[in-house]
């Protein structure tokens, strides 16, 4: 059972937060000009790091939605950034 | 020559007999004994038979490694199957049966060894079918057995708990790190799976900082509460999680006590670090016939002795490859039994008042339900008891769970951990660290720094191992409880599996009960003698939880029964309740499905709702409000159509896509204000579509812009459907103006009830005219009751979602996931307005045009009419199309009812090119039944939508 920061309440137990996708997977638009390739990757393509990955996290009881910096392998958290500060992407 | 009780010492209460039965034999025993030291004083040997060849098995050790002694206990209305004898205390009427000793009819098995070895099951039975034969061999061999008779066991309590430091096990090195710790001003947990604390030390004569060993014990304890420690006994840390999360099963009371109270409690501690003292366990060795009944580890010897007063045997043989087992000998001697010590050791120093043969190994044993006496090479001295001490196995499960490294140490002969990990340190003999100073030392030092003190310190007993044993002939065992013997180690290693995961699987070694806590090292030993390797690079496998069996009640804790996934509740379900309804989950939500003695109700619901007036609660119905000033920019990104184009007070049905395209939500949306919408959107997805919003808000919008306030319990949704929807509405005072000219059809107006805000939305799932009226949550049951005084003129009835779910059906209005997939897309459901006019980005748009999106064999979203008859379709029945033999699905029947209105079965599907098949007929097959129906568009009443204003 993990321990997670969010920004907004501090430490708090793994069962309270929601995977939200990895990080800086951006919104390729207008539909209009992606082609099928791009869209897909969008849509499937994870990158899946060993070790350190930035993924976003919503803490389900405040609703603060963050950037989580964390180690796949040790399952160490690194850091984690409101999405409202800008340097969190 | 026999075990026997002693007339005093040990840790039991000869003024307190206790009697029980064994196999139905009745035997006595004392407050503070276990089943296994009950049984050796009842000189009770033989106390199951071993897994696979039966072969009669005694008690091997006093504690949790114990791999023979399992037995199924009874007690009153309890049941507590395959349990350790040796770490089950006895109990008045306790009913103690061995797991696998009921009848002896398979011991035939036994003579039968050479032709079972391991792997046998696998490679036998293949042919015709392994599970032809699955049933018989798991009778045989099955382990314990559950009395379904007794009540299901009660619920179990669980605990949080946070700590500073949590230490593992109260031996000298725990107590003393605990007391350290605590003295120190750190908040301690101190956990011990005995009921006394002093682990090693309470078979121990010792002289402690002055004092005997029960003072010291005691100073200790008396420091650690004083200073505000906690300390749990009978406790056992059995696993150990992420970010020092450690579970624990406290052994809560005496079995004795009732279902209620008499429940194991779970702990999950977060410590903030954690001191492991978790000891050693003493390995057995390995030679022919060394699974005999008699044959016990040289510490559970003295256990039995000093702990219980029992002498194990008269006639003693101590086989040893160290200086530890001189300890339990001289104290045999003392109590009065014969010892010979048979030391396999070249060089030993090792002295005493008994026989000593040097340089000697167990050869073989004879005898067959007790030992009779001991070969070693060209000696054979008769025995009634063996003990042997083929070294010790450091206790570092939960450190290697928290993903510690070990390496092998050659002063000791043991895998020993390597650093400290995740804020866990190893100290005394889980570190490989015998001498009490030593261990006293490292308490001292991980009490102040929290590091790994490092091992290999020369402290201890001077092993030289002697691994398999000079003999090559018979069988010896290395896992007594899977029985798996030395020739399965090499039949594994001829057959290549010699990683040590592979030897685990193909021989089942270390994947008993015990998770091998006796015979891992002597089976990776083995194979590293086998393959020319050092057992180094043999390496173990991976240790995982629990380090002994968890009562699943324990485990589950409240969560079962309602509480395993509690049911969303309405405002108004005790007026339900009391007006008849019988109540189904739907998406979380307990609602009413119909009202009245049973099934038909719902056709009677149905119709009456077409008739005069129907009162539906569908306060489950989402309320999220959507504010702002870029609020409509923020919903026309996330629904397929246009939301912006809304006038202020108007009421639009879209539909929410996934990025793949797909229909996750539909809902209807209401305009409030310029920048004030409420989405609507269905039950089941309250939750998800709010997550949906507020994530998109923070991470792509401006969140300064657009609030979102999921209000949907805030508010109950009271509908009000029919023809006389109006009527009966005119009579209720919310200060609106219910004319159809200034109040259509997809329209919301707000006003006020009994003091309150109110809205009424013109919207309709029913087809017919439809009110919703929503009210804040504390107003329902008022409101309610105006609805139902108010429509006794109009003969208005209550509807369950029953006859709801058949008044849209007539319809055709969809429930996404019933009537949809996670495959539909909009065009699917004739729905290509926006997809082909709307300008801007909206999730999914990509997806709605590509390759798959276009296919033209898509399932479209259909009506179907059965050709003949008046039988209902099954939900679920596919559509077929043949060809020769072959059959395929074009699709699927997603709702059907016999509807009530039409009076007829009408159903909803989705099928290939649907769309354009209109008038076609079909076949429709179900579980080998088939029947003709004709595709139809999805709406079998009033499809002209006049009733809408009726």
């Amino acid at each position: 059972m993990q321990i997670y920061p969010c920004p907004f309440c501090g430490p708090r137990d793994e069962t309270e937060f929601s995977f939200g996708g990895e990080a800086g997977n951006d919104r390729p638009e207008p539909a209009e000009k992606i082609s099928a390739e791009r869209w897909a990757q969008y849509l499937y393509t994870q990158d899946n790091p060993r070790g350190n990955s930035h993924e976003i996290w919503v803490h389900l009881t405040c609703d603060e939605v963050f950037v989580m910096e964390r180690d796949t392998v040790t399952h160490e958290v690194i850091g984690t950034k409101s999405l409202r500060q800008e340097d969190a992407k | 020559m026999t075990a026997k009780r002693l007339p005093s010492g040990g840790r039991i209460d000869r003024e307190k007999p206790v009697t029980f039965t064994f196999d139905g034999k009745t035997i006595s025993a004392f407050e503070g004994d276990t089943i296994a030291s009950a049984l050796l004083a009842a000189n009770q040997w033989v106390v199951g038979r071993s897994f696979k060849y039966h072969r009669p098995r005694g008690i091997w050790g006093a504690g949790v490694e114990e791999p023979n002694a399992l037995v199924d206990i009874e007690i009153g209305n309890r049941n507590f199957p395959v349990s350790r004898a040796t770490t089950e205390f006895v109990e008045e009427g306790m009913v103690v049966t061995t797991v696998n000793g009921r009848v002896d009819r398979a011991a035939i098995l036994d003579k039968f060894a050479k032709f079972i070895p391991a792997a046998f099951y696998y490679k036998t039975f293949m042919w015709p079918d392994w599970h032809l034969f699955e049933p018989y061999i798991r009778d045989m061999a099955g382990l314990g057995r559950i009395n379904p008779d007794l009540p299901e066991t009660g619920r179990a309590e669980q605990i949080n708990h946070h700590c500073d430091v949590l230490v593992i096990g109260s031996g000298p090195a725990g107590l003393m790190a605990a007391s350290l710790a605590s003295k120190a001003g750190k908040s301690v947990l101190l956990v011990d799976n005995q009921r006394d604390l002093g682990g090693s030390l309470l078979h121990m004569d010792a002289n402690i900082e002055g004092q005997g060993v029960s003072g010291w014990i005691a100073d200790k304890t008396d420091e650690i509460e004083k200073s505000g420690g906690k300390i749990l006994k009978s406790t056992t840390a059995y696993g150990i999680y992420d970010h020092q999360m450690i579970y624990l099963n406290e052994k809560r009371s005496d079995m004795a006590r009732d279902l209620a109270s008499g429940l194991d409690c779970l702990w999950r501690v977060r410590a903030g670090h954690i001191i492991l003292a978790s000891g050693a366990i003493e390995r057995p060795m390995v030679f022919q016939n060394n699974d005999r009944p008699g044959i016990m580890s040289a510490d559970a010897g003295l256990k039995y002795l000093k702990q219980f007063g029992v002498l194990p045997g008269q006639n003693i043989v101590i086989a040893t490859n160290n200086d530890s087992a001189y300890g339990t000998a001289l104290a045999l001697r003392e109590a009065g039994a014969n010892v010979t010590m048979l030391d396999s050791r070249k060089d030993a120093q090792a002295e005493g008042d008994f026989d000593i043969l040097r340089e000697k190994s167990v050869t073989n044993i004879i005898g067959k339900n007790r030992i009779e006496a001991v070969v070693a090479e060209n000696h054979t001295i008769k025995a009634d008891l063996l003990l042997v001490s083929g070294g010790w196995t450091p206790s570092v499960h939960l450190y290697c769970q928290a993903g510690g490294k070990l390496d092998w140490n050659d002063t000791i002969a043991a895998f020993v951990p390597r650093a400290s990990v995740n804020g866990i340190s190893v100290i005394g003999a889980a570190n490989g660290t015998f001498e009490l100073n030593d261990l006293f030392a490292e308490a001292k030092a991980v009490a102040s720094n929290y590091g790994q003190p490092t091992t290999g310190k020369n402290s201890g007993f001077n092993i030289e191992p002697n691994w398999h044993g000079p003999s090559a002939k018979g069988r010896a065992w290395v896992d007594y409880q899977n029985d798996v013997t030395i020739k399965d180690v090499e039949l594994a290693a001829r057959e290549n599996f010699k990683s040590v995961e592979h030897l685990k699987r193909y021989t089942t070694l270390g994947m008993a009960n015990d998770q091998g806590k006796t015979s891992n090292i002597n089976g990776l030993a083995a194979m590293a003698a086998i393959t020319g390797r050092e057992i180094k690079e043999v390496g173990t496998t991976t240790y995982r939880p629990p380090f002994t069996p968890v009562p699943f009640a324990s485990i589950a804790g409240k969560r079962s029964g309602e509480l395993f996934n509690p049911v969303k509740r309405l405002p108004l379900e005790n007026w339900h309740r009391a007006n008849g309804a019988s109540f189904r989950e739907y998406g979380g939500w307990l609602r009413p499905a119909y009202y009245g003695k049973d099934e038909t109700e719902i056709t009677r619901e149905a119709k009456h709702a077409r008739t005069s007036v129907a009162l539906f609660d569908g306060s489950t119905l989402g309320k999220i409000e959507v504010m702002g000033p870029d609020a409509a920019k923020f919903l026309d990104f996330h629904y397929y159509n246009t939301v912006s184009t809304l006038k202020s007070g108007k009421i639009r049905y879209a539909f929410m896509l996934t990025e793949g395209g797909a229909i996750y939500d539909d809902g209807v949306l209401a305009r409030l204000s310029e920048n004030h919408f409420i989405v609507s959107c269905s039950s089941s997805h309250v939750d998800g579509v709010h997550r949906r919003l507020e994530m998109w808000r923070q991470d792509q919008f401006d969140p300064t812009k657009i609030a979102i306030h999921n209000a949907t319990a805030q508010w109950a949704t009271l509908t009000v459907t029919g023809p006389k929807s109006a009527a009966l509405l005119n009579k209720i005072d919310f200060n609106i103006d219910l004319d159809d000219e200034t109040f259509p059809h997809m329209s919301i107006r707000t006003g006020k009830f009994d003091g309150a805000d109110a809205r009424l939305s013109r919207v309709s799932f029913s087809g017919d005219r439809s009110y919703e009226i929503a009210v804040p949550a504390h107003k329902t049951e008022t409101l309610w009751s105006q609805l139902h005084d108010a429509g006794a003129e109009f003969d208005a009835a209550t509807i369950g979602v029953e006859a709801m779910s058949i008044l849209r059906a007539e319809k055709g209005f969809i429930i996404i996931g019933k009537d949809t997939d996670g495959t539909t897309m909009p065009q699917d459901l004739g729905l290509t307005g926006p997809m082909n006019k709307k300008k801007g980005e909206y999730l999914g748009k990509r997806s709605l045009f590509t390759e798959n999106a276009k296919d033209e064999n898509r399932r479209q979203l259909v009506g179907l009419q059965v050709a003949k008859g008046n039988e209902m379709l099954i939900t679920g029945a596919h559509g077929i199309e043949r060809d020769g033999n072959d059959k395929h699905s074009i699709g699927y029947v997603t709702s059907s009812y016999l509807s009530p209105n039409i009076d007829k079965p009408i159903a909803l599907a989705l099928i290939e090119r649907g769309l354009t098949r209109m008038g076609e007929e079909i076949e429709i097959w179900h579980m080998g039944q088939s029947c003709k129906a004709t595709i139809c568009a999805p709406c079998f009443f009033d499809p002209s939508m006049e009733r809408l204003n009726a």
